[in-house]
């Protein structure tokens, strides 16, 4: 028995190679190290610069309604935040969704969380002035904050989620999609939507846009654990669109491998959230399928000098032909 | 593929570098690949530091010689400008230093070497003067002969006699003793007693040696001269033990005349040792001593600088280890090489108090620090906090070690105080960010780290080879660089991966 397991785990290296599983140093070898520009990290671990040059693109992003730069400037807040509606605070160089504050709507100097709990503008103000501190950013940088609309999530994917926006996550190599997952929060995640602590992640087809495969904690699930939806039935609408959207990072930043971060919008349509130098490797095991034979067959085609010139319409249809794959709920 | 040759060249020439200058001084100067196959040398540095004040200066230092239990190999001096001379009178040997001017600060380095030798070829001198009587004052001449009549009672000859003597020393209560030591040092009071009972005794410089040590002075302990065998008895005036040991170097004849200087204020003496692994035959080692740029030993430099290498080579090991726990293995470690740095701390503090004294440390910090949490600080602010109150929480715990009689707690100084204070911070961001499963996982990763690398660093072979073969840390960077190329699977990950290699 022992002797067995002894033998499943020598031969478990060859049976992943064979899967095409990506590892952590291949990852930071071959591809981050290779083909992401070191000079280039900034435009995408800091919020403010990545939504100019989504915007210089034409890309759509939350709309921002401003940027507080300094102390000087926090006063002038209640100038800036709109009158009736939602909106959001962050700070431009936060990591791991800290620092993000919510209001979904306000009535009269009063402000609401979605939670339903109340904030003053003596709070939201002491909120920014963390945020300018670098209260939130990696080693605690001098940073800014960012005031963005609300973003009024799609009502048709609501029920995959709990407490939470959903996002979705496209690997892009070369400016191909090669492989996408959508993030759903559970009550285990406390409503944040990263896998290692407790979200789900619904792999998608390239495709179609259609749910493959859903894990919890890496185990494969169905239902959603909160809301009980089935998470086979899960379809993203206007799939080619929101590939586009996500492989024009390509044009963007210039980074060869990158993961773009998109939400779903009620009336805008899918927009870009954030952008990622370092994208992690969880999405393999939310798609049951490994990176590797994907960005090889994309790196061949590169050296064999064909798929050069092609436009970003071009690059999503050739993915969409090539990454076709089956739902193995 | 092609673009890589330029690369495994490299490897290929720090490979065969790194082997050859090993093999070169393995063969050439005979140093063996294990520390078995040597004998035990110290080396010994006496720095002299004084002020000259641009008169004529003239430095003594008593010389030690070949004693029980070491064989002096060799000696030298290195002094700027010195005219120097070793001399010999009356069986005392003393080192010479003199110049017809200097001025501003001066220092002079003076070097021996010995076997550990306990055949050595001791030549005795009986004492050069006859017992000169001592009579303290009234009422300490009756505490004096109260303690010796009643040491006199326990004893059976000289050194037990003299065993009885400290024996009372070191009784808090004995109020002759407290009487007799409140007006001169023990060790003095020490040969007094023994010279009214008619035993001839000295107070002598003694090091102690201990590997790498630096900026060490002499002890002050007593020889006893015994009349039957002819022979001066080291004697220890605070533990009663008597004899010599193999980490007891008798520096001279006279404590009090251990350095003189003529001309100079502000005359210091300070010692540095190290435990050097080399053949014994002496042939060899003037081969060694020959300088050789081939050689590429840093045996030619100063004693205190070696010590210091002996472990800065060892750092390399710890992050060779480092590398493969990250890579091959997939170890999470809080702070790349903070763990190196633990482990060189554990050097000082022996394992177990080293682990326990991080685990406080580390525990308490976090709790301190999640107040400071409250507090809504600046970074740079909350850090220096951390490190305030990581130095007092040593403080004390020293202070506590000491009075519950655990000395093995004063070590944990050792405890590299900066990096601890980050690691707090660290752990403290990743309890909030990620929750305590993770500090466990790296604060885990980090220890269990720390202590594969304390168990490498501490390994007699590793500090043997890689103290004297300096090549070897050419084969450690190549061996660096190729594992910087591994694209593999961690092992972890062929867990964290399983549920991929069961799909169809």
């Amino acid at each position: 028995m022992l002797q067995a397991n002894w033998l499943q785990w020598l031969r478990m290296p060859s049976k992943l190679s064979q899967k095409g599983v990506l590892g952590m140093n291949q990852r930071n070898h071959s591809y981050i190290g290779r083909y992401n520009d070191r000079r280039l990290y900034p435009l995408v671990d800091n919020k403010l610069k990545t939504k100019q040059i989504a915007l210089q693109a034409g890309a759509k992003v939350p709309e921002l309604i401003g940027v507080i730069h300094n102390q000087a400037e926090v006063r002038q807040l209640k100038k800036l935040i709109p009158r009736a509606s939602g909106f959001v605070i962050k700070p431009a160089q936060g990591s791991g969704g800290k620092g993000i504050m919510v209001i979904t709507h306000q009535d009269d100097g009063r402000f609401f969380k979605p939670s339903g709990a109340e904030v003053s503008s003596a709070d939201l103000e002491r909120h920014v002035s963390n945020i300018l501190a670098g209260l939130f950013s990696l080693g605690g940088k001098n940073d800014v904050a960012l005031i963005e609309s609300l973003i009024e999530f799609d009502d048709r994917l609501l029920k995959f989620s709990y407490e939470g926006v959903p996002d979705i996550r496209v690997v892009v190599f070369h400016g191909f999609p090669v492989m996408a997952m959508m993030r759903c929060s559970t009550a285990a995640s406390d409503g944040k939507a990263n896998l290692h602590q407790g979200a789900v992640g619904v792999g998608l087809d390239i495709a179609s846009g259609r749910a493959v495969n859903a894990v919890q904690f890496d185990h494969p699930i169905r239902h959603h654990p909160d809301t009980q939806a089935d998470l086979s039935t899960l379809q993203v609408d206007n799939w080619t669109e929101l590939l586009q959207l996500a492989s024009s990072a390509w044009e963007m930043t210039r980074l060869g491998y990158v993961g773009t971060d998109i939400v779903l919008d009620k009336t805008r349509g899918p927009m870009i959230l954030e952008l990622n130098a370092r994208p992690g490797l969880a999405i393999q095991i939310a798609n049951a399928c490994g990176l590797l034979p994907r960005l090889k067959y994309i790196e061949q085609q590169l050296d064999s000098g064909q798929l050069t010139v092609l436009s970003l319409q071009e690059r999503v249809s050739f993915s969409q032909q090539h990454f076709l794959r089956e739902a193995c709920f | 593929m092609t673009r890589r040759i330029p690369f495994y060249l490299l490897i290929l020439l720090l490979l065969v570098v790194g082997i050859g200058l090993s093999i070169y001084r393995h063969d050439v100067y005979s140093v063996p690949w294990t520390p078995e196959e040597t004998r035990e040398q110290w080396v010994v540095e006496a720095r002299i530091k004084f002020i000259a004040q641009g008169d004529p200066v003239n430095v003594v230092m008593q010389a030690p010689d070949t004693q029980a239990g070491f064989t002096l190999i060799d000696e030298s001096t290195a002094s700027q400008g010195y005219g120097f001379a070793m001399v010999e009178e009356d069986g005392e040997r003393s080192a010479q230093w003199s110049i017809r001017s200097a001025s501003e600060e001066q220092l002079i380095y003076y070097k021996a070497r010995f076997l550990v030798d306990p055949q050595a070829a001791i030549n005795t001198l009986p004492p050069d003067a006859p017992l000169q009587p001592v009579v303290f004052e009234p009422q300490r001449q009756t505490a004096a002969l109260a303690l010796l009549e009643e040491a006199h009672r326990r004893s059976a000859d000289t050194v037990t006699l003299a065993r009885a003597l400290v024996m009372q020393f070191n009784d808090q209560s004995n109020q002759n003793a407290a009487l007799l030591l409140n007006s001169i040092r023990r060790e003095q009071a020490l040969v007094a007693l023994l010279a009214m009972q008619g035993v001839t005794a000295r107070v002598v410089p003694v090091l102690a040696l201990k590997d790498g040590r630096r900026r060490q002075s002499m002890t002050p302990m007593v020889e006893l001269w015994s009349e039957q065998t002819g022979r001066w008895l080291l004697f220890d005036p605070v533990t009663g033990k008597a004899g010599q040991n193999n980490r007891l170097l008798v520096w001279g004849k006279s404590y009090q005349a251990l350095l003189d200087v003529v001309g100079g204020r502000h005359s210091d003496i300070s010692f540095s040792m190290l435990e050097q692994d080399i053949p014994a035959s002496q042939a060899t080692w003037e081969k060694v001593q020959a300088e050789d740029l081939l050689n590429f030993s840093i045996h030619s430099l100063p004693v205190e600088e070696q010590a210091m290498f002996k472990t800065i080579m060892l750092i390399p090991v710890g992050a060779l280890i480092v590398v493969f726990l990250r890579i091959i293995v997939g170890i999470k470690t809080s702070g790349t090489f903070m763990p190196v740095l633990i482990a060189v701390a554990f050097v000082q503090t022996q394992l177990l108090t080293g682990i326990v004294g991080f685990l406080v440390i580390v525990g308490t910090g976090l709790l301190i620090r999640s107040y400071l949490s409250h507090l809504n600080l600046l970074l740079v602010a909350r850090i220096s906090a951390v490190i305030i109150a990581v130095i007092l929480m040593i403080s004390v715990l020293a202070v506590i070690a000491y009075r519950v009689g655990l000395v093995e707690g004063l070590s944990i100084t050792f405890f590299p105080m900066i990096i601890l204070s980050w690691t707090i911070e660290r752990m403290s961001v990743l309890w909030e960010e990620e929750g305590p499963k993770e500090v466990l996982v790296q604060g885990g990763g980090s220890l269990l780290t720390a202590v594969l690398v304390y168990l490498a660093m501490t390994h007699e072979l590793v500090s043997h080879l890689t103290f004297n073969f300096v090549g070897l840390q050419l084969v450690i960077l190549a061996i660096i660089l190729l594992l910087g190329n591994y694209t593999g699977y961690r092992l972890t990950e062929l867990r964290r991966f399983r549920p991929l290699a069961e799909v169809r």
